[in-house]
């Protein structure tokens, strides 16, 4: 397959000019998708082509956009709705699960809703409270819809085409934060779709690390490190939370006997809670160490630029873990 | 003339036969009748084209049937059986037949009233000839996402149309106590949505006759609201009556009954045909309904449960 050098944000921005080409049934609606910024500059390119006809500048009212969606969904649309921050979309939570995720089975498999939602994870000082939210745990809670992260610049683009050529709701949540945001990656042209899948990103034998979205990046500093040490960490990029790919974790925790996972998320009931759990019921006999997370602390994200950098994982904290877990200290 | 009849007395029917399988025990299942509301239903949908698209709510029974629903999959879709219109999984609060056009119906207050503005929108994209129409309460305006949807419906000129039933109490509330006024109509006019409240939301010649001058304007994509004043004359949900929580007095029921939908078509039908023609007509009528009732129950009751697989099926 051909591929070319693109950021994470171009190979986004490329999926969505593809899918609106393929399909004059997909259209884009959001707060500001055709206002001076273009989301980030995210949607510039489909804007150019397609303009406000299937573009459409939307009112704030994110739960209200989310019934339009699904209504134009039944009425043969393919909706992508665009939220500027995941933090917003906790506003339009009856429409997102009560109704997009449950409407097939209510309706016996009569209604299909190809919705996609695609939000955004920001982390920077200064964002505060409610805009630093990766909310990922709660939105995979609910049977009827998927939940991707894409980690790469190739994902980016794959997911993406996934979530909205797939017949029911899709919530993509991308992560603003740089490096990854601005990172370029190898991108295969024209259309292709990721597979619902776990990617094994890296092969070791010591420990599995299991990443949800920008800490892929940190794990593959923190794997640089430890190489000098002669530990080798098995590296899976989650991408999808749901439906959620276990067999590679487990045949990976086979092989290492060592589990870290590692989230944008707060730890509570949440996707590293099931990535353990699972393993605990799927792959227990294998374990030599208790599983370890690393996830945000049990906090709200502070503004405080003298605090904020306490607040994310990093690959100082991955390192140090897996020493503790492998015995080196 | 006869055929709204028709279609009133056939919503009166079931939901009356409805009313015998949930005092047997048959139903397993909070229902929401529209016994004295079924005006609305029928006076609007006889305004609409077969390929217009209705949402309706946990009350909608009514928006069903006056659609054309099948009746045999809605009897067998409240007893939870696999030939029910949503195979048993969606019951009595979602009921819906796309292929008549109602798409869904949704019991959470209001939350059906974007997808009417979504089918809008998509009818809108795609250039065809059809409208949409959004049956709810009048608790539903108390919700956000209903002013969100009369707003985004005004901005992109959609043809929907909103068609509010105010039977006074949102559940045990009376509107007073939720709202500033009676009249919701004149709240939606200011966001350039065409309102219009009708006083007696039971007479069915006058909810038909505004609902045709209103589709007329939302096919020319002018959204437009209308308010019909109406009474619920059951429980909020269950068959029997509730005058003795006394939260409403029987006298303001009383008076209700005396506007009933099927009695207010009735004096004016006599006027037409007198009574004694009157009677025999609604004779006949009473007994083709009866037997389709009759066949569509025996196909409900005689229908298997859904297999244990579909627990797990079409989840997405």
């Amino acid at each position: 397959m051909k591929t070319k050098n693109m950021t994470y944000k171009d190979a986004s921005a490329e999926a969505l000019l593809i899918a609106m080409e393929k399909d004059e049934e997909v259209f884009l609606i959001g707060e500001g998708v055709d206002n001076v910024g273009g989301i980030f500059g995210q949607v510039l390119p489909a804007y150019k082509k397609f303009g406000p006809s299937r573009m459409i500048d939307a009112p704030i009212s994110e739960n209200g956009l989310t019934g339009f969606c699904i209504g134009a969904a039944l009425g043969g649309m393919r909706p992508v709705l665009i939220h500027q921050r995941n933090d917003f979309m906790l506003l339009a939570m009856d429409q997102m699960f009560n109704q997009a995720a449950e409407l097939r089975y209510a309706s016996g498999g009569r209604h299909k809703v190809p919705l996609t939602i695609l939000s955004f994870v920001a982390r920077r000082p200064g964002e505060g409270v409610t805009h630093s939210h990766s909310l990922q745990s709660i939105f995979a809670h609910f049977p009827g819809i998927k939940v991707g992260m894409p980690a790469s610049a190739a994902d980016a683009k794959g997911m993406l085409l996934r979530a909205i050529f797939d017949d029911d709701p899709v919530i993509i949540l991308e992560h603003r934060h740089n490096p990854l945001y601005e990172q370029t990656g190898q991108v295969p042209e024209g259309y292709y779709e990721t597979p619902l899948t776990a990617k094994i990103a890296r092969r070791g034998k010591h420990l599995t690390v299991v990443t949800v979205s920008i800490t892929l990046l940190d794990a593959m500093k923190a794997r640089d490190e430890l190489v000098q040490q002669g530990i080798f960490l098995e590296i899976i990029d989650l991408r999808w939370l749901r439906p959620i790919d276990v067999n590679p974790i487990v045949q990976s925790i086979r092989k290492t006997g060592r589990l870290l996972v590692v989230d944008t998320g707060w730890k509570s009931c949440s996707i590293s809670s099931e990535i353990v759990a699972l393993i605990a019921e799927r792959a227990h006999g294998y374990l030599k160490s208790a599983p370890r997370r690393i996830t945000l602390p049990d906090a709200p994200c502070p503004a405080s630029q003298y605090l904020e950098p306490l607040y994310h994982p990093n690959p100082e904290m991955i390192v140090q873990t897996v020493e503790e877990m492998v015995g080196k200290n | 003339m006869k055929k709204l009849y028709y279609e009133m007395l056939r919503i009166r029917m079931v939901e009356e036969k409805l009313t015998e399988w949930y005092n047997a025990g048959l139903i397993k299942a909070p229902v929401h009748l529209s016994i004295g509301q079924e005006a609305v239903a029928v006076g609007v949908m006889a305004a609409l084209k077969p390929q217009d698209k209705i949402v309706s709510t946990h009350r909608c029974h009514a928006h069903y049937l006056a659609k054309g629903g099948d009746l045999k999959k809605m009897m067998a879709e409240i007893l939870g059986k696999a030939t029910g219109c949503c195979k048993g999984k969606g019951g009595t609060m979602h009921l819906f037949d796309g292929e008549v056009g109602h798409i869904v119906s949704v019991p959470l207050v209001a939350a059906s009233i974007p997808i009417a503005v979504g089918l809008a929108l998509a009818a809108k994209m795609k250039g065809e000839d059809k409208i949409a129409v959004a049956f709810f309460g009048d608790g539903a305006v108390e919700e956000g996402i209903f002013w969100e949807s009369i707003n985004f419906a005004s901005v992109h000129h959609l043809p929907v149309l909103f068609v509010c039933e105010n039977n006074l109490y949102a559940t045990h509330s009376h509107i007073l106590q939720r709202q500033p006024s009676e009249n919701i109509a004149a709240r939606v006019n200011p966001h350039y949505i065409n309102a219009r409240r009708i006083n007696n939301g039971n007479n069915v010649l006058q909810v038909m006759k505004v609902a045709k001058a209103k589709v007329e304007l939302v096919r020319k994509g002018q959204p437009c609201f209308i308010e019909a004043c109406t009474y619920r004359l059951r429980e909020h949900w269950g068959v029997g009556e509730d005058w003795h929580l006394g939260y409403r007095s029987r006298e303001e029921g009383e008076k209700w009954m005396e506007k009933s939908p099927l009695k207010q078509l009735e004096k004016v039908l006599i006027k037409r045909i007198g009574a004694s023609k009157l009677q025999s007509e609604i004779i006949k009528i009473e007994d083709t309904i009866r037997v389709e009732i009759d066949e569509a129950e025996k196909f409900a009751f005689n229908s298997p449960p859904p297999p244990k697989e579909d627990l797990l099926s079409e989840v997405g």
